[in-house]
């Protein structure tokens, strides 16, 4: 992945324009995209081809973003616009961020350019902010790579009963993708990550019975799917609205095969 | 009816539309991006032989929607779910008159369930009453999205929401069809979060609370709260045509509802025209679970059967031929819960 450094010449991949000389700061400027995330897909905007264009300008970044439709929740929208404002702001230069062919891309980039933030962007239809959104998904996030983690240990384990997994630490997994990803929810959710601590616990921390632990996996089992499922169709919509995003769009690192 | 090796299948296609979306029917930018979206859903899912030119799409009217449904699609039943989105459309995005018309012409064949909107509040009310006797209203569908001067959506446990729903109730409106929608008030929360569809079905068990797309994208939320409120019915509508394009999805949707619910709560749509049923019913007649899939079960024949008619013709208290039913044996196993629709 990554458009400004080993797309093939000619390629449909997002439009990178500049000279050469602005290389570094475009690929600093894709780095720092690939540290924002979809809050519902957990998954870096870069990989789901969230990013359209990059530009620079006389010394200021441009970023143009697209989603899979006009009718994303604007909610979630703004938080991914603003996050990737806020990542370029952080390289230390000039940047602008623009949503295109959003049904609020008018009122987002209002705020965006105005620096407005959430409750100045949205003005009556937003009360507080967005922590308790941000927090809500993140411990989907972690719900659902507890269940990756987790399924894979059972399939490596085909004698382990279910019950089994309450005693399975998080030392016991395998120095893989989804224990590593396992490992980086509990660390944003402030979760212990010492090896000896339950690799199964529950959203507020807690370990659990053997006997709870079918209802938690399925609890979990239940997440994942819809998480993985809602990745696939966002893939395929915004395929099917920019035919070119398909060169910009790579699959999670770790994710079961769904077709 | 649809047939295969033996075994007939009532079809009851539980949310479908009659839509207007053609540019003169637009009243803003909003749309045409609402029908472009619907365009995207239906060119990304549905197999190529089934894509239609996009001029089509935007107006199917009458005519084809018999073809599509029962001369082609297999359906015995079909049920109108419109939405109005009179903040995009000058007449309205689903076309109250013409199906109407339609579903009288064809009794036998077409049901309309129309919609109503809480933040009317008594006129709205008032209008629900002259409704359900003009319609003679067994369901609604409510769209809790839908823009209405400043206002981009509403929550089922509002005030004038409960209003609405007793009046519900004392109209003899039972099944209450719900989708649900990304712009609501506040944006602080998640909107498609189903909490207050939980406190609606607890506080109107005799309600049947049908929620569209089972949930997607919070298929985790709906599952959660429809195990706990045997009033919470799945509808398939956009969850189908995962059945094609990414079958795999499918058998963990499928193998996922019927573990959190049951084989009764089930309701098959093809949320036509967004897609067309037979394709549909074929392929998921013909589907299984994927074997190495060994945390489901495999799907039988009846429950094939009850998700592709037989649960919703119980809710409408629709007439099925001897023939389709399933034999009592079977029947009373499905019954055996509490978890059947109100009819």
């Amino acid at each position: 992945m990554g458009a400004a450094t080993n797309e093939p010449a000619g390629a449909d991949a997002a439009a990178v324009v500049g000279s050469a000389a602005d290389a570094p700061l475009l690929e600093r400027a894709r780095a720092a995209l690939g540290t924002v995330v979809d809050p519902e897909l957990d998954e870096p905007i870069t990989d789901l081809g969230f990013v359209r264009s990059m530009d620079v300008a006389d010394g200021e970044l441009v970023v143009h973003l697209r989603l899979p439709t006009s009718f994303c929740a604007p909610n979630f929208a703004y938080l991914m616009a603003s996050d990737a404002k806020d990542a370029l702001l952080a390289l230390g230069v000039a940047a602008t961020v623009r949503l295109d062919d959003h049904h609020d891309s008018e009122i987002i980039n209002r705020g965006l350019a105005a620096d407005a933030g959430y409750r100045g962007t949205f003005g009556d239809e937003a009360d507080e902010d967005l922590d308790d959104l941000r927090l809500t998904f993140r411990r989907k996030a972690h719900t659902a790579a507890m269940e990756r983690a987790l399924t894979r240990y059972l399939r490596a384990h085909p004698d382990l009963p279910e019950e089994g997994l309450h005693a399975v630490t998080l030392g016991d997994l395998p120095a893989d993708d989804a224990t590593r990803a396992l490992l980086r929810h509990r660390r944003t959710l402030g979760l212990s990550t010492a090896a000896d601590r339950p690799a199964l616990i529950g959203p507020d921390g807690e370990s659990c019975s053997p006997e709870d632990v079918p209802w938690r996996l399925r609890v979990a089992r239940s997440l994942r799917v819809s998480m993985d499922g809602n990745a696939h169709f966002c893939r395929g919509l915004l395929r099917t609205r920019y035919p070119d995003s398909a060169a910009d769009q790579s699959p999670r690192a770790f994710q079961e095969k769904v077709s | 009816m649809y047939t295969k090796d033996g075994e007939k299948y009532f079809i009851l296609d539980a949310h479908v539309a009659l839509w207007d979306a053609r540019p003169e029917n637009q009243r803003n930018i909003h749309g045409k991006q609402f029908i472009d979206c619907f365009y995207d859903y239906h060119r990304n899912l549905s197999p190529e032989s089934e894509v239609w030119p996009y001029e089509e799409y935007l107006y199917q009217g009458g005519e084809r929607l018999m073809r599509d449904l029962f001369t082609d699609g297999y359906v015995d039943h079909a049920i109108f779910q419109p939405a109005l989105l009179s903040a995009f459309y000058n007449n309205g995005f689903g076309q109250t008159e013409e199906a109407f018309a339609l579903a009288q012409r064809h009794p036998d064949k077409l049901t309309y369930n129309h919609c109503w909107d809480p933040r009317f509040e008594q006129a709205g009310l008032d209008q629900l009453k002259r409704d359900a006797e003009r319609f003679g209203l067994k369901g609604v569908k409510l769209y809790t999205a839908e823009w209405q001067g400043d206002s981009r959506g509403y929550k089922l446990d509002d005030p004038w929401s409960y209003r609405y729903l007793e009046a519900c109730q004392e109209l003899g409106i039972r099944n209450i069809h719900i989708h649900k929608g990304p712009t609501i008030r506040p944006l602080d929360r998640d909107a498609f979060d189903v909490a207050d569809i939980d406190k609606v079905a607890t506080d109107f068990t005799d309600l049947n609370i049908i929620v569209e797309h089972c949930g997607l994208p919070r298929l985790e939320d709906f599952c959660w709260i429809a195990t706990q409120e045997p009033n919470v019915h799945a509808g398939l509508a956009v969850a189908m045509p995962f059945i094609h394009s990414r079958p795999r999805y499918f058998a963990q949707i499928i193998g996922e509802l019927l573990y959190w619910l049951d084989e009764d709560r089930i309701q098959f749509s093809s949320d036509y025209a967004i897609w067309t049923p037979k394709w549909l019913v074929e392929q998921f007649v013909d589907f299984q679970i994927p074997e190495d899939m060994v945390e489901y079960a495999p799907l039988t024949t009846a429950q094939k059967k009850k998700i592709l008619g037989l649960n919703a013709a119980k809710m409408y208290d629709i007439d099925v031929p001897a023939e389709c039913r399933l034999p009592s044996g079977e029947d009373s196993t499905g019954n055996k819960t509490e978890a059947v629709a109100v009819a």
